[in-house]
């Protein structure tokens, strides 16, 4: 092998992917914009604030417990609470999505509230009081986050701190309502690196059938270059890509926040890891190139390899059916969020047993995935 | 008689149910200019494919400088250029650029590449365009700037398949010129054209091919003589007619 041969084709495509807009465009502008605009909506590790319409109809006189219960509410710092006089305009207001809930705080709630205080172990003695909450359906989070807060919320009011079968509340103050002090810029961080290789996939097929289709891929032939040497070019170009990929992405979200307690050990190793997984993508790539006729082909038919790899192994894949996380096992990029994910946020160490079961996984599909590629290419087309 | 070039004995390629080249045997000697002309789809390309090593033959066999095309097809890179018939460059890279990948892909020293760079890239005019992208050439330019990667690491053989299709007047005759030196240089050269005055104005010797069969075979003054016409176009007539061919 030749590394003058090497060297001067891993230089050629190192200067197509700069040179050539869309190239450019799909490795690393539309990642790092990717990364921005998710960074921008999701970093600062804030809670989100949920606006909720209040319907206070409550008649409490010597206790006002639906005052307790608004305080409550307001202390936790993640509803914005908006009181309005009647249910009507309330209900005009969620339809608009002004608000994302509306609770309705009932007449009797105070006196429910002082017989339970009266006797908070007889609850044959109280007075049931229901509090009606009606939600936003357009919004998943509004539906899923808002109604234990307000749960906890009439909890925390009762003065109870431990879950008691024979109160139909949550023993937790509403103050213990879990903040994470992560935010989700975090969790979706080791997807993301993950997320921009996967485009290399694209990339390759479209540079092997457009290499084919104006007949360089013949002309390479016809020079002394061996196979070897060509595909060593390949697969050494499409790595500094990913590379470059992965410190973009990185310095993009260090900017923006990312600040994984981690030495440079694990960096490195999260590096490398990526970098692995860059074999697959060049394999894929390969097939992607092998099955499509020509480059538009192609571009169309790496999506079959592309979006398994980005809703099964990636940040978009954090809230998959079990069903899909079962098959989620069977492509690459999830062991490589996986280990990201165990090195960046879970603190585990390179050789803690998930990690070396992740590492493992990744390195020998990615690499069973680029001999299968190149079988297959060399196969169909020479090289 | 001189030393063989290259050398076809009993050449048969079949694609399928076609037959490409169909029992062709022919010797060029070295630094001998060949035309090698023939209608659209009558197997010229064919044989230049196999000569290059790119395809193998459904039978029989070829040399080229000594070396077997079928098995020691390495060796027979090393020595050849080739000038595809698709004016074949990357876009993205500059007349330079592309003459250095291709130069470096025969392991050139340094030196020499860029000796020979600048010197291929004045003959073909295109010294003042070195420095931009290939994809803003004409498409003379490019068919200019694919003869300089085919011949960039000078090679005793060299294959130039159409090599002025597209171009102008100015750009031919100056490919001619270029071509005429190299040929005094010594160098082999196999011509494929549809211009049959390129043919009689650069070979010393032509071979006619139908149907994947040589038909004729000559220099273009005697085939003139023989065929009792005025030039290689209607010798070229004379011998494959006057039905339209397209390429299969």
């Amino acid at each position: 092998m030749k590394p003058q041969r090497v060297i001067a084709l891993t230089k050629k495509e190192m200067r197509k992917t700069f040179r050539e807009p869309a190239v450019l465009f799909m490795i690393f502008l539309f990642p790092i914009v990717f990364v921005f605009a998710f960074g921008a909506a999701f970093s600062g590790g804030g809670q989100p604030v949920y606006n909720v319409g209040v319907v206070n109809m409550d008649q409490g006189n010597s206790v006002n417990a639906s005052q307790i219960l608004l305080t409550t509410l307001l202390n936790t710092k993640i509803l914005n609470l908006h009181i309005y006089v009647d249910n009507q305009t309330a209900q005009n207001d969620l339809s608009q999505g002004t608000v994302q809930a509306v609770m309705i705080i009932p007449s009797d709630f105070s006196q429910s509230f002082t017989s339970y205080q009266a006797a908070p172990n007889d609850p044959n003695t109280w007075t049931n009081a229901t509090v009606t909450l009606y939600l936003d359906k357009g919004s998943l989070i509004a539906t899923q986050a808002i109604p234990p807060i307000i749960q906890q919320a009439l909890t925390a009011i009762t003065g109870q701190t431990q879950q008691a079968p024979s109160i139909p509340f949550r023993l937790e103050t509403a103050s213990l309502v879990e903040v994470k002090t992560p935010s989700a810029l975090d969790f979706i961080t080791p997807g993301m690196f993950t997320f921009a290789s996967i485009f290399l996939i694209m990339m390759v097929a479209q540079s092997f059938t457009g290499d084919r289709e104006n007949g360089m891929m013949k002309r390479i032939r016809i020079t002394p270059t061996s196979p070897t040497e060509f595909m060593t070019s390949q697969v050494v170009s499409y790595m500094i890509i990913a590379l470059v990929q992965a410190i973009l992405i990185f310095v993009m979200v260090y900017l923006m926040g990312f600040r994984p307690n981690v030495g440079i050990p694990i960096y490195a190793f999260a590096f490398i890891l990526v970098l692995v997984f860059s074999l697959s993508n060049v394999g894929f790539g390969l097939i992607t190139a092998t099955i499509a006729k020509s480059s538009g082909a192609a571009t169309g038919l790496a999506f079959l390899f592309v979006l398994p790899q980005l809703f099964l192994g990636t940040f978009v894949g954090t809230t998959l059916s079990s069903g899909a996380q079962v098959v989620s096992r069977f492509v690459p990029s999830y062991y490589v969020t996986d280990a990201l994910t165990s090195l960046f946020l879970r603190g585990a160490v390179i050789t803690s047993p998930t990690i070396l079961v992740d590492t493992i996984a990744v390195s020998l599909s990615c690499i069973a995935i680029l001999v299968v590629g190149i079988i297959l290419y060399a196969k169909y087309y020479k090289i | 008689m001189n030393e063989s070039a290259i050398e076809l004995a009993q050449l048969v390629k079949k694609f399928e149910d076609v037959t490409a080249v169909n029992g062709v045997s022919l010797r060029v000697a070295k630094g001998e200019l060949f035309g090698l002309l023939g209608p659209n789809g009558a197997g010229k390309t064919t044989i230049i494919n196999i000569l290059c090593g790119l395809i193998k033959p459904s039978s029989g066999s070829a040399t080229v400088g000594d070396y077997d095309v079928q098995k020691e097809t390495a060796k027979v890179k090393e020595l050849i250029g080739v000038c595809p018939q698709e004016t074949a460059v990357y876009p993205y890279l500059t007349g330079a650029e592309n003459v250095e990948l291709f130069g470096n892909l025969h392991t050139m020293n340094k030196n020499t590449l860029k000796t020979r760079r600048d010197m291929l890239l004045e003959k073909m005019g295109l010294t003042q365009d070195a420095k931009r992208k290939a994809e803003k050439y004409s498409g003379g330019m490019k068919r200019r700037l694919s003869l300089v990667l085919a011949l960039i690491h000078d090679p005793q053989i060299a294959f130039l398949d159409e090599p002025t299709v597209a171009m102008d007047p100015q750009s031919r005759h100056a490919v001619w010129d270029f071509i005429k030196e190299l040929g005094k240089q010594g160098k082999t050269i196999i011509l494929t054209t549809h211009y049959m005055e390129e043919a009689e104005e650069l070979c010393d010797r032509v071979g006619i091919i139908d149907h994947g069969k040589l038909i004729a075979l000559d220099s273009p003054k005697d085939l003139i003589s023989k065929g009792k016409v005025t030039n290689l176009e209607e010798v070229f007539i004379k011998l494959t007619g006057r039905k339209i061919r397209e390429d299969v």
